[in-house]
């Protein structure tokens, strides 16, 4: 068993757990984008950012890949983490607004508005397609292919795949476009219908406190509420 | 050249070959070096060194006069460069038609040719022997010094020069960890730009219980406006095989691998040349210098993707896979290549190992506290001595910049000097001082890198500088973390904005804070430091970027849609050669009368203003 | 719950050494040598010689620059891009080349003679800014060089596929073509 410090609790998890499934385990909802259990993780999406290392020389790994360690501070909700994850969040809604999964996750993070060019892509390569065929259906009919800007997903010389068995695994598995967002058709890109979130803790105590989901406390407040100094 | 010689079997008979080769070539024998290296055969040094032994032929001197074709000499703006030996006296620019004159005169009868001498651009001073010229004087070239009497088709000039001796006394006289302790007590820094300490990667190598190991020499020298390393390579390539041996036998790997990048087939050319004449000298394969030590090397080349160069993505592609870098643990020393525990290290730094091992005790005089020994810089852009040039860690970049380089081309103002490649960051004049020192230059919010170090004058324009290193990063990186991949895209497209005329004052901030999360949040280095040419820029050249968003202006002339030609009516002659030039038919005018540019129509080619001899084109 | 650190694909090598000395990307250097481009039945040949998917070859094939899945021109351009180059104007210089030739970095010309390509650096930033046509570099360019270039390479070119054609057709004599007439 290896022993770590998440969040400030002393927690014990099996070899080769990684930070994320130790933070779900423990009941820190951490949000993600490319990954999926059934399915290996590559860190590809970063929304599932958790700051580790002692203060003054940490770093910012994603959970899905980083394997439990022995002695390893965690954050999960650090006041770097919020920032990255909703600039993140930000840069996923400016380029795939169409997207319910994405829209919850700017609602859910207080992402409001969108400062950068508004593109409409389809895909946010986040691999779980290419992943699901080969590894789920021992397809492997679709990857990754270019590089860099023009990285996509498509099949051998871009044509009819003779590997594909049209089991429909990629479209089930898709974030993009297995749900379309369709609430009211804002004039934005961003639509913030569904849920709000925007912890006051964060400022005071440099860790948002309500990273166990949902803390009703500042969901249901239009005021910021008022935090004691003092301790229970 | 030598005809076949006998295994090289124990130390003994290395040395007994070593003697021999001195007698037979002494230290004071007269021989002529001609650059080889690209930056010289370009300007036809290989003709100038077949005429060379033509000469000495016709005149009988064959036998008494070498002619070596050599490495990387240096000075490359003095190309091609041509060195009587053993005075040294340096010859610079030399044609064909100088040829006889240098045998008579120089190598014959011992006189100097006054046209061909090295003159300082400023003072006018004329300089005879290599180590005289500014340029080379505070430089230290324990490793690209050699380049000078070797032959790098010939391990028989290594040879003599004492080579394989650092190999023969580590194999034979110390243990890895002698051999580990020696280095980390060298402080010897990685070369290829995170500096990170080669005694503890090997340390940590050598510590994992395995059958089999791996030891690579990164030489994917990806960053441009470097090429120290190809130099070396194709200097003298038994440099960095020494090392890379010497390397394998401390950490306990018996294959070393050389990952070379596919746009230099010289060096690879020279590499398989060397790596065979070690094997058929015995130097490489089993029982090596009789020490029971067997170790054999393979060269790999890459395909064009700058992210090769880091170390698990060359890992990756080593085994045939896209060359995408994977988060770390595990580290490289526990799981490396097909999963064993495996080191990569830089060609220069490997360089440094035989130094090291033969005389650790000087090598640790040289350099700062932290940052020891010498370091390659290849010093280009607009400056006057452009080259290689090779200096005690420590030294200023203004002391490199202006008394090795000899200050900027063309009388024009220094503006910003750039170091460590797309991951660095560029530096002002105030920062001249900086020594150059791994954590100095990363606190000022640059880095050392693998050395590559561009001088830019008030021509230039640092937005444009910090887009040309975003669109390199865009088609560079791998594409895999969404951080990178849309973090540099959307980056860029601000700052295309901004040299475009469309930018707004809140893209600053957006773009302070955009890379601030790049950095934190990506996977690998190429991603964590994309966002260093914005950052640097920001930070010391702000005023360019508001230049560019409020007053639409360019102060260095640079981008396409803030600046003008215009001809200037009074030094206009009438000429035509412009109107006759123009791609897109912009200029008007009658012979002989002053020209006219239609801003419409103009593209900014910059055609007519290379093309004018009357100064009569203004670009503003 | 063991998890793979990061995606490791499967290989089916028999043997590192023997990959080491003679890898994927060598082979697929190889393949490319000869052809000019990578063909796509070779690749499937190649798949099934050393039992690697066919998507992982075009992946591959895809990722580096340096591999062409269309037939590249007879005469290959090269441009560098590298930092050196640019600060001395290799941008304009390149961009002179595309006007003239008519494709952009990447591309061939209709008629198959020509392939322009933008390398990051060659690594002689003394010549920069560097432009190598077929092998030959050309040092310190700029915009208004290159129509005189291309002329001059282009009867550099015809003189040697005259001086070849010639060889080939067995004449004995010595005399050596000298180039179409000037118009």
């Amino acid at each position: 068993m290896i022993e770590m410090i998440l969040n400030g609790l002393e927690i014990s998890v099996e070899r080769g757990t990684t930070l994320l499934e130790a933070a779900r385990f423990y009941g820190i909802e951490i949000p993600t984008l490319c990954y999926d259990e059934s399915l290996s993780p590559i860190g590809a999406c970063r929304l599932c950012l958790v700051e580790i290392g002692p203060a003054g020389r940490s770093r910012l790994v994603s959970g899905c890949t980083y394997p439990a360690q022995k002695g390893l501070e965690i954050r999960t909700h650090s006041k770097r983490v919020m920032e990255a994850r909703k600039l993140l969040i930000e840069m996923y809604l400016a380029t795939c607004p169409s997207s319910k999964t994405i829209q919850d996750l700017a609602s859910k993070h207080h992402v409001t508005r969108v400062r950068f060019k508004q593109k409409h892509e389809e895909c946010i390569l986040c691999g779980l397609c290419a992943r699901m065929c080969e590894e789920q259906m021992q397809a492997k009919a679709i990857e990754f292919i270019g590089r860099g800007a023009d990285l996509r997903i498509s099949t051998f010389f871009d044509k009819k795949s003779e590997d594909c068995r049209y089991c429909g695994g990629c479209m089930y598995i898709c974030p993009v476009c297995e749900a379309r967002c369709q609430g009211p058709q804002e004039k934005d890109p961003v639509c913030n219908a569904c849920l709000n979130l925007e912890p006051p803790c964060l400022d005071q105590f440099q860790d948002a406190m309500c990273y166990m989901d949902p803390c009703v406390a500042c969901e249901q407040g239009e005021e910021p509420i008022k935090l004691s100094d003092d301790k229970e | 050249m030598r005809s076949l010689q006998q295994k090289i079997k124990t130390v003994a008979d290395l040395f007994q070959l070593q003697e021999r080769l001195k007698a037979e070539q002494p230290v004071d024998k007269r021989y002529i070096a001609v650059c080889g290296d690209t930056g010289c055969s370009v300007w036809g040094s290989k003709s100038i060194k077949d005429v060379f032994q033509e000469c000495l032929e016709y005149k009988g001197l064959e036998g008494q006069v070498d002619i070596k074709f050599t490495g990387c000499l240096g000075l490359c703006e003095s190309g091609p460069v041509v060195i009587i030996c053993p005075e040294q006296v340096f010859y610079q620019k030399v044609k064909e038609e100088d040829v006889q004159e240098i045998v008579e005169k120089t190598v014959q009868q011992g006189e100097v040719i006054e046209r061909l001498l090295y003159q300082d651009t400023a003072s006018g001073q004329k300089y005879v022997y290599m180590d005289e010229i500014p340029f080379y004087e505070k430089q230290q070239r324990i490793l690209m010094g050699d380049n000078l009497k070797i032959d790098p088709t010939s391990i028989y000039d290594y040879l003599a020069l004492g080579g394989y001796r650092a190999l023969a006394r580590a194999l034979t006289k110390m243990t890895p960890l002698d051999i580990i302790e020696e280095v980390k007590q060298s402080k010897l820094r990685g070369r290829g730009g995170a500096g990170f300490s080669a005694g503890n990667k090997w340390k940590e190598c050598y510590d994992m219980n395995a059958d089999t190991k791996y030891m690579i020499c990164n030489a994917d020298e990806g960053d441009p406006g470097a090429f120290m390393d190809r130099s070396l390579l194709e200097g003298n390539p038994h440099s960095v095989l020494e090392g890379l041996m010497i390397g394998g036998y401390a950490v306990g790997a018996n294959e070393g691998i050389i990952y070379v990048r596919a746009e230099y087939p010289t060096a690879v050319e020279k590499i398989k040349q060397a790596l065979g004449q070690a094997e058929e000298l015995g130097l490489l394969g089993a029982n090596i210098l009789g020490s029971g030590f067997d170790f054999q090397i393979s060269v790999t080349i890459g395909a064009g993707a700058f992210v090769s160069g880091e170390t698990s993505a060359m890992i990756a592609s080593i085994e045939g896979r896209v060359g995408e870098p994977r988060q770390k643990p595990p580290r490289l020393a526990q799981r490396g290549l097909w999963r064993r525990p495996t080191v990569v290290n830089n060609v220069e730094s490997l360089a440094n190992v035989p130094y090291i091992i033969r005389e650790g005790t000087r090598y640790r005089q040289t350099g700062t506290e932290k940052s020891k020994g010498t370091k390659i810089f290849s010093l280009v852009g607009k400056v006057v001595n452009t080259g290689l040039v090779e200096v005690p860690l420590g030294l200023t970049l203004r002391e490199i910049i202006f008394e090795i380089g000899g200050g900027i081309k063309d009388g024009k103002n220094f503006k910003a000097v750039q170091t460590g490649g797309p991951s660095g960051g560029c530096l002002p004049e105030y920062l001249l001082d900086t020594p150059t020192d791994f954590e100095e230059l990363n606190d000022v919010g640059s880095m050392m890198g693998s050395g590559g170090m561009i001088v830019m004058d008030e021509e230039t324009c640092m937005v444009d500088v910090a887009r040309y290193f975003l669109r390199f990063l865009r088609d560079e990186s791998c594409g895999k973390c969404f951080s990178c991949r849309e973090g540099i895209i959307r980056m860029l497209e601000i700052v295309d904005d901004i040299t475009e005329g469309t930018g707004t004052p809140g893209h600053i901030e957006l773009l302070r804070e955009l890379a601030g999360v790049v950095k934190d949040s990506t996977l690998c280095g190429l991603g964590q430091t994309s966002a260093n040419p914005v950052l640097s820029t920001l930070r010391y050249f702000e005023d360019e970027y508001w230049s560019h968003i409020k007053d639409k202006k360019c102060p260095g002339r640079v981008c396409k849609a803030l600046i003008r030609f215009t001809i200037d009516q009074q030094n206009c002659t009438g000429c035509g050669v412009c109107l006759k030039n123009c791609p897109e038919e912009a200029i008007s005018g009658e012979k002989k009368e002053a020209h006219v540019i239609n801003p419409e129509l103009c593209s900014r080619c910059g055609i007519c203003l290379d093309k004018c001899k009357f100064d009569a084109i203004i670009k503003s | 719950m063991n998890q793979s650190f990061g995606v490791e694909q499967k290989n089916n090598f028999k043997g590192e050494q023997e990959h080491n000395n003679h890898s994927i990307i060598t082979m697929l250097h190889e393949i490319q040598e000869e052809y000019n481009y990578l063909p796509e039945n070779v690749l499937r040949e190649l798949s099934k010689e050393k039992n690697v998917p066919l998507i992982d070859l075009y992946r591959v094939a895809t990722f580096y620059s340096l591999f062409s899945l269309t037939p590249k021109g007879k005469h290959k351009i090269v441009t560098c891009t590298g930092t050196a180059c640019h600060v001395r104007g290799s941008e304009k210089v390149t961009e002179e080349i595309s006007r003239t030739l008519g494709i952009e970095p990447g591309e061939t010309t209709e008629d198959g003679e020509y392939s322009l390509e933008a390398v990051n650096c060659l690594g002689a930033c003394a010549l920069a800014p560097l432009v190598v046509i077929d092998d030959q570099y050309h040092a310190n360019m700029t915009p208004g060089q290159i129509s005189s270039l291309l002329k001059e390479s282009k009867k550099e070119m015809q003189q040697e596929e005259m001086q070849q054609e010639h060889m080939k057709s067995n004449c004995h004599c010595s005399r050596v073509p000298i180039g179409p007439k000037e118009k």
